[in-house]
């Protein structure tokens, strides 16, 4: 099978700060990737020029054969996107939200009804539809933005932490659900997270960046190999070095820290 | 085409959902038709221009539309605050089909609000020559509506924070407002202020209303219609380049 994502010395500067330096990678049509790295490394940055939202300083990516700077429609035609920060629309309701998304993708209306109601079974938000998104929690959108994410079945999925502020239950239930939808209709699934547990039972190739430099490449066991560790976190630890980045301030990041700390006493042995 | 309706019902709906927005826009035209319709009305009678009402209640109509139709395109910048604006910009549908549907929807919402001042203006005594004309009022008040929605989406698209706001106020809408001629009769005035009040679009757009509704009119209508088309599409395709080069 052939690449469906390439990249080729991609570089992004935001005046004098140059936040992804050059990096390269392929991901294999059909595969499901992990981009690892600490905060501010240039994860998001990444899939925000392969997603169109920014444009790259230099370098080239093909997305399904296509140009995400030049041939953008045909590029956005190939992917759905869940990104890391808030994408609502606070003043309608989920099922508004969800509906204008199958809209703007070309959902055929009796596939949208479908696809919703099972969209809001996965997220357990059915009996949530009809209430606006500004009474929602902080989890409840999160949901939410995973099932309009999914909504329509493009080529390639990018989920930009995904299980960001989620309960246990429903990262089982969204990671089965994207292992399904790889497994069955062969889409490629480009993801990052902070949890490595989840990379490495999902994931079958990984890439690790840190200050804007890919430090590594391969499978979970290769990246455990190569650094002589026996966890994927620790693999990760010794790539990327164990001091703290000086990121974090967002409060998506405060809720990240929140979920460590509690995950803390549970980190298997 | 169906992404544009979509984004049209977006906006029609959060209009619906804000009645306290529609009471509160309704403010201003009201004060404005009150305090200069009826205080100043035996000033310009004296003057031997006629009813002030009469004259300044088309102005004030178009007012409440560029009013209401600019701040609705502002909504681009609270979209990208929000962060909603992600979801249009990797939206496969053209950058066109985005602007326009958000511009109709701010047309069709400021429009609405013109017409709410005008049958407050009808139930404040103002009189227009035939009735028969409503259809071209509507028309005009939504060209109109078109116009300056499409220049709020393309001001806003270039703005990356609401700090913007005050600066679009006031060196945006209120020279668009004061400089066109809804409030004072563009013949006799000085040639400087004249040349400026010809490059407002507002200017043919309430000279367009004062024709259908009292005709009476400073331009040919032709041109009146001819400009407010031409501007909007200019406006049109600016704001989707624009809207194509945001970067969140
Ligand atoms: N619009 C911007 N302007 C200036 N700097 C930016 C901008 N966006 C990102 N950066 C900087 O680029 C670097 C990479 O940010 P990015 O969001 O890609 O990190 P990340 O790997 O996604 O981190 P996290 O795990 O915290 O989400 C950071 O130092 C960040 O401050
Ligand atoms: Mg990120």
């Amino acid at each position: 099978m052939g690449n469906i994502i390439e990249v080729h010395d991609l570089t992004k500067k935001f005046g004098e700060f140059v936040a992804v330096k050059g990096v390269s990678f392929s991901v294999e049509d059909g595969g499901i990737f992990a981009f690892l790295g600490p905060n501010g490394a240039g994860k998001s940055t990444t899939i925000k020029m392969l997603t169109t939202l920014l444009r790259p300083t230099s370098g080239t990516i093909r997305i399904n054969g296509y140009d995400p700077v030049t041939d953008s429609d045909l590029a956005r035609k190939s992917f759905g996107i869940v990104f890391q920060d808030p994408s609502l629309d606070d003043d309608l309701t989920a099922l508004e939200n969800l509906e204008l998304h199958g809209v703007l993708y070309r959902v055929p209306k009796d596939t949208l009804t479908k696809r919703i109601d099972e969209m809001l079974t996965l997220v357990e938000l059915s009996d949530r539809r009809n209430d606006f998104v500004r009474d929602f929690s902080g989890g409840m959108k999160r949901r939410l933005e995973i099932a309009r994410g999914l909504l329509h079945h493009p080529k390639i999925i990018f989920l930009d932490e995904p299980t960001l502020g989620l309960d246990p239950q429903t990262r089982n239930h969204l990671w089965s659900y994207v292992q399904k939808l790889n497994a069955n209709e062969g889409i490629t699934v480009f993801f990052t997270t902070h949890y490595m547990e989840e990379a490495d039972r999902v994931a079958k190739t990984i890439a690790v960046i840190d200050h804007g430099l890919i430090v590594a490449q391969g499978s979970s066991d290769g990246l455990k190999k190569q650094t002589g560790t026996t966890s994927l976190e620790d693999a990760f630890l010794a790539l990327t070095g164990s001091a703290i980045r000086d990121e974090a301030s967002s409060s998506l990041e405060r809720l990240r820290t929140h979920g460590r700390m509690w995950r803390g006493s549970g980190r298997r042995s | 085409m169906k992404a544009i309706y979509i984004m049209w019902l977006r906006e029609v709906k959060r209009f619906i959902r804000s009645k306290s927005r529609i009471v509160g826009a309704l403010g201003q035209p009201v004060l404005f038709l009150i305090a200069l319709g009826y205080g100043l009305g035996p000033v310009f009678a004296k003057a031997g221009q006629g009813d002030y009402f009469q004259f300044i209640a088309p102005g004030i109509i178009g007012m409440s539309i560029i009013f209401t139709a600019i701040f609705n395109g502002m909504q681009v910048i609270w979209d990208r605050q929000f962060g909603f604006l992600k979801e249009t910009m990797v939206a496969p549908v053209s950058r066109l089909s985005i602007m326009f549907g958000r511009t109709l929807g701010g047309a069709t919402v400021s429009g609405t609000q013109g017409a709410l001042v005008l049958l407050i203006a009808i139930i404040a005594g103002f009189r227009p020559i035939s009735l028969l004309g409503v259809l071209f009022w509507l028309v005009i008040m939504l060209l109109i509506a078109l116009l300056f929605s499409a220049l709020g989406s393309m001001v806003a698209s270039r703005l990356k924070a609401m700090q913007g706001f005050q600066l679009i106020m006031n060196f945006l809408v209120m020279p668009l407002f004061f400089l066109s001629g809804a409030l004072f009769p563009l013949n006799n005035i000085p040639s400087a202020l004249l040349l400026v009040a010809r490059l407002d679009p507002l200017s043919y757009g309430v000279d367009a209303l004062r024709y259908f509704f009292i005709g009476a009119a400073t331009f040919p209508i032709a041109l009146d219609i001819g400009v407010l088309v031409a501007v909007t599409t200019v406006f049109l395709v600016l704001g989707s380049y624009f809207f194509s080069r945001i970067e969140v």
